[in-house]
């Protein structure tokens, strides 16, 4: 049985959140900034330019989202500190302002007015000074407790839902216990088992907003729906895998949770809980999409079962897989982290299945690297909900 | 050797847990929440991952694993037979 009271090393954050990973991030406001922020990354060594497609004329509910998951992504712990480049001075400040709460080093730029060619000067030398900052931190003691943890599955296939999906549920109930902050989501991949789910919500008040949830995201597959969806959910590769239908892909899903934990709240997209227990994200069931809304909303570790090998990664939140296909342990295992094809032919149980991922879940958290990070895999993909102005 | 697991007995599936299976071949299987082992014989091929029938089915019939509903079937399914997209679908969307 694995000690959960060890003391693991990790950075404590003036906002007294504990990060395992100590970033330099570089972060565009919008599409037409990654390549000052780019030039950035590459002048100052240990820094990491966070790229992506949006920040322009977009608009309401989907601005919304969009300044809560670059502002969340500042603030994660696992960022030490933060070089925000925007074509514009105000919403590069409302970022600014935004990382800034948590009292960690965070410098704004525009290029307006001044071009790339200056902005990457001043930018890079406030990104020296943050990195000089950065690596002179040292990790000290922390609870377990203290590492916020996110899941979700990908490329699933009949294994996840008696091996690797299950495996994350024992390891989630033990860390319940040890008053851990989690984190599920994927509402399109509850469909079929949202009863279940609802049951196990804290209250009456959480069921209904977990149902209100779930129902939102119905709807916006009944409007754009023109078929029954059997070529995306399940995709290609969990059929090839032998799931059938959303509704068994969904039952797998959900042994993610455990048998005991209790879902505490629910949140919208990039939001962050407000305190400790498992919360329900709302979130697509896209792994890039949801694992970038998991950093935004303040996770510091992410568990990541797979069936058929999805090799997902991100830039800030270190990205831990759990498999138990032996197939795909034969071809690709240099994609997974923790092997436990073992609870296939009965060799170990499910109580030792979800210590060994709490292992690597100590491990990660003390420095070692995932083989996502060791293949260099930094997806970093932006949800969006609707069309720009 | 393992070469199925069932979830629970009331189930009308269980899943291949190893390569290479061919048609005819009678297979060791693991009913994981009873804790009892069961043989079945496999009327086709049936890749890891994928599901053989472990109940007859009619057209028509919900199909159950974990215990809870995961679909109908759109055709009759015999015990061993290779259960998938092709004779089932879901009841969503």
């Amino acid at each position: 049985m694995i000690n959960l009271n060890q003391k693991i090393y990790g950075y404590r954050r003036d906002n007294n959140r504990v990060g395992i990973r100590n970033y330099v991030v570089i972060l565009p406001v919008d599409d037409i900034s990654n390549a000052a922020c780019e030039a950035v990354s590459n002048n100052i060594k240990g820094t990491i330019a966070l790229p992506h497609p949006y920040g322009r004329l977009q608009f309401g509910e989907d601005l919304d989202l969009h300044f809560r998951t670059m502002i969340g992504t500042g603030a994660n712990p696992n960022v030490a500190a933060v070089v925000v480049i925007g074509i514009e001075p105000d919403w590069t400040q409302k970022i600014v302002d935004g990382i800034a709460a948590t009292g960690k080093p965070v410098q704004g730029f525009s290029i307006e007015k001044k071009g790339d060619i200056q902005t990457i000067a001043d930018a890079s030398k406030a990104a020296y000074d943050m990195v000089h900052y950065a690596s002179g931190l040292q990790r000290e003691e922390c609870d377990i407790g203290e590492i916020w943890v996110s899941t979700k599955c990908g490329e699933s296939d009949t294994t996840s839902g008696f091996g690797s999906n299950p495996t994350v549920g024992n390891a989630f109930d033990k860390l319940y216990e040890k008053e851990s902050t989690l984190l599920f989501g994927e509402t399109s991949e509850v469909t079929g088992g949202e009863h279940l789910i609802k049951e196990r919500c804290a209250n009456d008040a959480v069921a209904d907003q977990f149902m209100f949830m779930f129902n939102r995201y119905q709807d916006m597959i009944e409007r754009f729906k023109t078929d029954d969806l059997s070529e995306s959910q399940p995709t290609k590769g969990n059929i090839e895998g032998g799931l059938t239908t959303i509704e068994e892909k969904a039952l797998g899903n959900i042994t993610k949770i455990g048998k005991k934990c209790v879902v505490d709240g629910v949140l919208d997209k990039a939001e962050m809980p407000t305190s400790k227990g498992l919360w329900f994200m709302d979130s697509s069931s896209a792994a890039a999409e949801m694992v970038t809304l998991c950093a935004a909303s303040g996770y510091v570790a992410h568990f990541f079962p797979t069936g058929q090998g999805n090799i997902i990664g991100n830039p800030i939140l270190p990205v831990i897989k759990i498999c138990a296909n032996p197939r795909t342990l034969r071809t690709m295992s240099e994609h997974v982290d923790v092997d436990v094809t073992g609870l296939l032919n009965r060799d170990i149980n499910l109580d030792e299945a979800g210590d060994m991922l709490l292992e690597s879940l100590i491990h990660t958290s003390n420095g070692r690297m995932t083989a996502a990070e060791i293949l260099g895999h930094q997806e970093f993909v932006l949800t969006r909900l609707y069309e720009s102005a | 050797m393992i070469q199925f697991i069932v979830h629970d007995e009331d189930d009308s599936v269980g899943v291949v847990t190893v390569e290479g299976l061919k048609a005819n071949d009678t297979l060791k299987g693991w009913i994981m929440d009873q804790d009892v082992l069961i043989d079945i014989k496999i009327n086709q091929d049936i890749p890891i991952g994928h599901k053989l029938a472990i109940k007859n089915l009619d057209k028509d019939d919900t199909v159950i694993k974990y215990g809870v509903d995961i679909g109908k079937t759109i055709s009759k399914i015999a015990v061993g037979d290779h259960l998938h997209v092709h004779n089932v679908k879901t009841k969503r969307w």
